[in-house]
């Protein structure tokens, strides 16, 4: 509990940073603003009583009243009035600078920051959830900013100087009127309380009717396939009934809070009228500043129930305020890397840096003592004993070592979990190992810089991941500034050109939701043009032609090997086919590598590869 | 528009009416309240009359008591029926998706089907309740209101009757110059969400391509655009509050200048001065939350538009009045078939063109073909999971358009390329093929399937549940439960559209034997990308660009389809002849 409590208030410190950060002075405006907006409310209601008892009453009975100080009071009060409309303005319209330039900034901070976590965040997080970050948490953030903060700042003023009011008429009044108060709270609590207690029930009940709709969407062919329509209709209807039961419960309580909370007001006030009708008949008390008092009553119970109905959103605001603040203060990728990659030629038999593509590559070492050297790329993989797990009790992968030689053709076989992935993501640091037991050209790979490195690696995965836009900028991914001609020649080489042609509008067909309308070979054709125009030093192509007819992939291998030719490549493939021509092919069983050599050479061992390769053993 | 979302209130029309009755009610008593209130200072207090004080104030406080149990009343009328409207509007939505072809599937995507299930239904719901609540409040609330002022002074109510129509027209304007603005920035949300989106998924793409910065300058625009415009709408609505306050002061005002003339004149009291200031208040914003609820009203707009759209989309596919109830065997005869996408822009692109097949029951028949071949789309005209463009297919000599869908579907069991699998246990998947199967039922088709081995080896055997999707199963072990899943349906025709590409060979050829064996009479239809997966079929045909290349069995295709050859070679090259 106090835990919460510190963190609530942690929350709502690291908010007011991002308020005040770059908007003081409008800030102090706003402050002054509502402050002036409040009071000039406040003595709206007095302005009234004031009017009657000491300018109209005394004109009562006169013959010729005489209307001028009247006039004049009116007048003055109509100043007070434009102030007062004024200030409203001022701060209604600054809120919007505030409140939007803060959003803009969070949103920019948190999709910032989350460029620069590592592949484990987004591991462990369904897309769903990170989503929300970004639509719902932000969304009640500005509802908080723009509109409970003012209202709920602004009736405490009207409020606190209501209360002071009361006190300087009569301190038994007010204590009855903090009696309601203390009732008021007792309720809103009680109302409030069950309120969210169904809230959250009712967030539950739609999480699993929209998993639900979510789950038979995506099913919904097999659904038809298998008649099965009116099971789930059933199913359907009973989660349907439950969210529908919670959500008027939930509902039902933050209705009747307002009422409550007015209706206790009410009650207050003829507590207040009948004590204070006996206090004047002893005389204790003015008939005049009873009635003031009752308006006094009024003017603080509808600004508390302002409050009340604020209350929820609040809550919620500072929710979501707590899950966008842990997204930025998740740990980066570690980068301690110094190490670049450099577009490199030979000039008098010296390795120089160039800021052309040469089609070749050197890393660019500074030392200490402030020289720098550079070494050519050359594309060798080394692993020494590697172990490694995702998490820290579950090893995944124990002592890996490998050697890939410049220009090889590495491949990776084995069973769904064997490990082949995990490795390529530990070549170009999707996930680190704590020790320095990885090298690329005889060189650790934590002393380069974490996108040079990735830079000197190109991956195709089995997931392609395409992104809104045309196909040309799709492919086009892979080098930002490649011309047309470029692309068209990448998707030729991976035999992509001939299906994009086909479709209605070329190149400049627009890609919507990774790819709706595209079978999953097309698609993993489009990912490989892209890979070949970014053509990387080093190529990993992790399943990259599963969905691809075998006829097909034949070409596309032909072209990527004539591309790849003399740079290193890795192959993972679970059909055999893709990876008999390797220079190196491993077998991975349960994170060991149990088998290594060439096709011929794994034949003739008799052993696992061989009983893949005659069909005798499952590879998935 | 709204009439026909209307329709759906359905069993929760009697909660719907009774909420603006009761909030009729507590108006009244809303209404009541401040005049009673302005009894007690202008007679009780002012006379120190305390049993008079006590006489109002009973009466005020079972005036309070009512306002509270009509306005508990009200809000849970509101409650039950909005979450009750919500609730029909889902049902509807999903009902009818139930009976959506494959083309009407194919329209929406499943991510915008399950948006219009749960996003938009949320915001026609918080309209509906604004509709049943505030939007009977507001006139009636000013119209009682009004009536007091009248009652206490004709002449004060014409400061009303000019200020009503001006602050109106002034809230009204706004809200119309906002509303453009946030349609705006509606789109410009849904681009930002997409941008992050697809962020996230394809965060290893943008990782292993070192585009971060490329990235963040994508969401930096549409960031910025989302700031520009909703500051744009919101600076709009920043005059809502100010407008407000600048005619209500003014009518305070005037009523003040006004009434103590009144006063003076003898023609109105001190406290009815108070009152009438009272009623303003309510009378202008009850105005304001009309305002609101028009705003609310035009954005729930596109959202009722979208749920519409789901709930009047036409299935595509239907019976016929007169249909045929029993398949008569599980020949299959396609007649000069042609198809094409509806959603194909171009006239000409079929994806099938001019096939004729016939086929016996009993047949075992291999399909191949390489990407986009359109082998899907010929399997998928058997169930009538779309209707052919051109000529026709027949099942048992019928034509599949004249049976009833389901005894067609019920005949002919088909496993998917994108299989799925649902959450819950291994036989609750398997019963989607027959309801009521017991245990020894599905054992016999998991044997059947090659599943019953691994599915034994399991802690809870049948009964391990399986994530959605069945992700905790590899992908060879989903394909071998899918097949049971639709041999459990005991077809007359069984259609595997590449079901079999994560089992290994071995597996493969025993499910294969089983079915030679186990279910000789049902017809076999399998597509593969493997050669040995249909290399004993009893026919093979050749897919080439929705076309027929080349029909017969392997060693007959060897010698005279090249397709055929060549990725019988480019597979088995190097396989046993691989010494060379």
């Amino acid at each position: 509990m106090q835990n919460k409590k510190t963190g609530k208030a942690k929350t709502i410190k690291r908010l007011l940073k991002y308020v005040t950060k770059g908007y003081k002075f409008q800030l102090v405006v706003v402050l002054v603003s509502i402050i002036i907006s409040a009071l000039v409310g406040v003595l709206g209601v007095q302005f009234i009583k004031y009017l009657i008892d000491d300018f109209i009453t005394p004109l009562l009975g006169e013959q010729n009243p005489d209307f001028t100080a009247l006039l004049n009071v009116i007048m003055a009060m109509g100043v007070i009035y434009l102030v007062g409309v004024i200030a409203t303005y001022t701060y209604n319209r600054l809120m919007v600078n505030i409140s939007q330039g803060v959003l803009n900034k969070i949103r920019g901070e948190m999709f910032d920051h989350m460029q620069k976590l590592p592949i484990r965040y987004f591991d462990s997080r369904s897309h769903g959830e990170i989503m929300s970050t970004y639509t719902n948490d932000v969304d009640t953030l500005r509802q908080m900013l723009s509109q409970s903060i003012p209202q709920v700042f602004s009736a405490c003023i009207s409020m606190i100087s209501v209360l002071v009011a009361m006190f300087a008429t009569n301190i038994y009044l007010t204590l009855v009127v903090l009696a309601m108060v203390v009732l008021m709270v007792f309720v809103s609590k009680y109302l409030g309380g069950n309120s969210s207690r169904f809230f959250v029930k009712q967030q539950e009940d739609i999480g699993k009717v929209n998993g639900y709709i979510e789950e038979m969407m995506e099913g919904q062919k097999v659904v038809k396939v298998f008649n099965y329509e009116e099971q789930s209709k059933k199913r359907f209807d009973d989660l349907n009934e439950q969210l529908c039961d919670s959500m008027t419960k939930a509902n039902m309580y933050a209705n009747i809070l307002m009422p409550c909370i007015m209706n206790i007001g009410n009650i207050g006030y003829v507590l207040v009228a009948v004590i204070g009708g006996i206090l004047s008949v002893n005389g204790i008390l003015t008939i005049g500043s009873i009635a003031a008092f009752l308006q006094y009553v009024k003017a603080f119970t509808n600004p508390l129930g302002q409050v009340s109905q604020q209350m929820n959103s609040i809550i919620m605001a500072l929710a979501g305020a707590e899950r966008i603040f842990d997204l930025l203060d998740e740990d980066v990728e570690p980068d301690e890397g110094y190490v670049t990659l450099v577009n490199a030629k030979m000039e008098n038999g010296k390795i120089v840096e160039s800021k052309e593509r040469t089609g070749m590559w050197a890393w660019k070492h500074p030392h200490k003592d402030g020289r720098i050297t550079y070494t050519r790329l050359r594309g060798q993989v080394e692993f020494e004993n590697v172990q490694f797990g995702y998490e820290e009790h579950k090893r995944i992968l124990h002592d890996i070592s490998l050697s890939a030689k410049e220009g090889q053709k590495v491949s990776f076989v084995g069973a769904t979990g064997a490990g082949k992935t995990t490795i390529t993501n530990l070549i170009n640091r999707f996930y680190d190992i704590q020790e320095e037991k990885i090298r690329k050209d005889k060189r650790n790979i934590r002393k380069i810089k974490k996108d040079d490195l990735r830079r000197s690696l190109g991956m195709v995965l089995q997931d392609t991941s395409l992104f809104t836009g045309t196909i040309k900028d799709n492919i086009r991914y892979g080098k930002l500034d490649a011309t047309d001609k470029e692309v068209i020649e990448a998707a030729k080489l991976s035999n992509a050109d001939k299906f994009i042609r086909h479709l209605p509008h070329g190149y400049d067909t627009m890609i919507t939701g990774n790819g709706e309308g595209l079978s999953q070979g097309q698609r993993q054709l489009l990912s490989i043009a892209r890979a070949a125009l970014n053509n990387p030093p080093v190529l990993i192509l992790d399943e990259a032609t599963s969905s691809i007819d075998t006829r097909t992939e034949k070409i596309v291998q032909d072209g990527m090997d004539k591309l790849m030719k003399g740079r290193t490549v890795f192959v993972i493939a679970h059909r055999l086919s893709t990876i008999k021509n390797s220079d190196l092919i491993m077998v991975l069983e349960h994170g060991r590598i149990i088998e290594r050599g060439n096709h011929n050479e794994l034949i003739a061992q008799k052993g696992t590869y061989y009983g893949l390769y005659t069909g005798a053993i499952e590879i998935d | 528009m709204f009439k026909k979302l209307a329709k759906y209130v359905k069993e929760y029309k009697k909660s719907a009416i009774l909420t603006p009755i009761f909030v009729v009610l507590e108006v009244v008593m809303e209404v009541i309240i401040p005049l009673l209130m302005a009894k007690i200072i202008d007679v009780g207090i002012q006379n120190g009359d305390v049993k008079y004080i006590l006489e109002v104030g009973g009466l005020l406080i079972v005036s309070a008591i009512l306002s509270l149990t009509f306005g508990m009343l009200s809000g849970r009328f509101a409650a039950k029926a909005s979450a009750g409207y919500a609730k029909n509007l889902r049902k509807e939505m999903f009902h009818k998706v139930q009976d959506y072809s494959f083309e009407n599937i194919d329209k929406f995507s499943t991510s915008s089907l399950v948006t219009r299930m749960t996003t938009d239904v949320t915001n026609v719901q918080m309209a509906f309740q604004m509709i049943i609540r505030i939007l009977v409040r507001g006139p009636i609330m000013m119209i009682f209101a009004l009536l007091m002022v009248i009652s206490i002074s004709a002449k004060l109510s014409l400061v009303f009757f000019v200020a009503i129509p001006v602050l109106g027209f002034i809230l009204f304007y706004i809200a119309r110059k906002a509303h453009p603005n946030f349609e705006k920035v509606f789109k410009k949300y849904d681009k930002l969400n997409r941008v992050v989106q697809e962020n996230v998924s394809a965060i290893r793409v943008v990782k292993a391509y070192v585009r971060e910065d490329h990235e963040k300058e994508k969401f930096k625009e549409v960031n910025g655009e989302v700031y520009s415009y909703f500051k744009k709408a919101e600076k709009i609505i920043a005059f809502n509050g100010p407008v407000m306050q600048f005619t209500i002061y003014t009518c305070i005002l005037l009523i003040s200048w006004i009434g103590s003339q009144l006063i003076v004149g003898g023609e109105m009291g001190t406290g009815q001065l108070s009152s009438i200031i009272t009623y303003a208040w309510q009378i202008l914003s009850s105005l304001m939350m009309l305002s609101f609820v028009f705003v609310m009203i035009i954005m729930a707009q596109s959202s009722a538009e979208r749920i519409l759209e789901v709930i009047e989309e036409e299935p595509t596919l239907k019976n016929k009045e007169k249909t045929v109830k029993e398949v008569k065997d599980g020949s299959i005869k396609f007649e000069n078939v042609s198809f094409r996408y509806s959603d194909e822009q171009d006239e000409n692109a079929y994806a099938l063109e001019n096939i004729n097949l016939d086929i016996k029951q009993g047949e075992t028949i291999g399909i191949i073909g390489g990407t986009g071949s359109s082998k899907s789309t010929l399997v998928q005209l058997i169930p009538r999971l779309y209707d052919v463009t051109k000529g026709s297919v027949k099942v048992g000599g019928v034509d599949v358009r004249d049976y009833d869908i389901e005894s067609l579907r019920d005949e002919v069991a088909m496993v998917l390329q994108k299989n799925v699998l649902f959450s819950g246990t291994i036989a609750e998947n398997l019963r989607w093929g027959k309801k009521d199967a017991d245990q020894e039922e599905l054992e016999e088709v998991c044997k059947l399937a090659q599943a019953d081995g691994f599915i034994k080896e399991f802690p809870s055997k049948y009964d391990t549940v399986l994530d959605q999707g069945g992700t905790n199963v590899s992908g060879g072990q989903k394909q071998r439960i899918c097949i049971a899943r639709a041999i459990l349906k005991q077809p007359k025709i069984l259609i595997l559209d590449d079901s079999t590409s994560a089992v290994d060979t071995k597996t493969d050829s025993l499910i294969r034997k089983a079915f030679r064996e186990k279910i000789p009479n049902t017809t076999k239809i399998i597509i593969a990308q493997r050669v040995s997966s249909i290399e004993d079929a009893d026919k093979i045909i050749v897919l080439n660009e929705g076309k027929i290349d080349g029909i017969g069995t392997s060693e007959e295709l060897l010698k005279t389809n090249e397709i055929y050859r060549e990725v019988y070679e480019s597979q088995t090259k190097g396989g046993d002849e691989d010494a060379e």
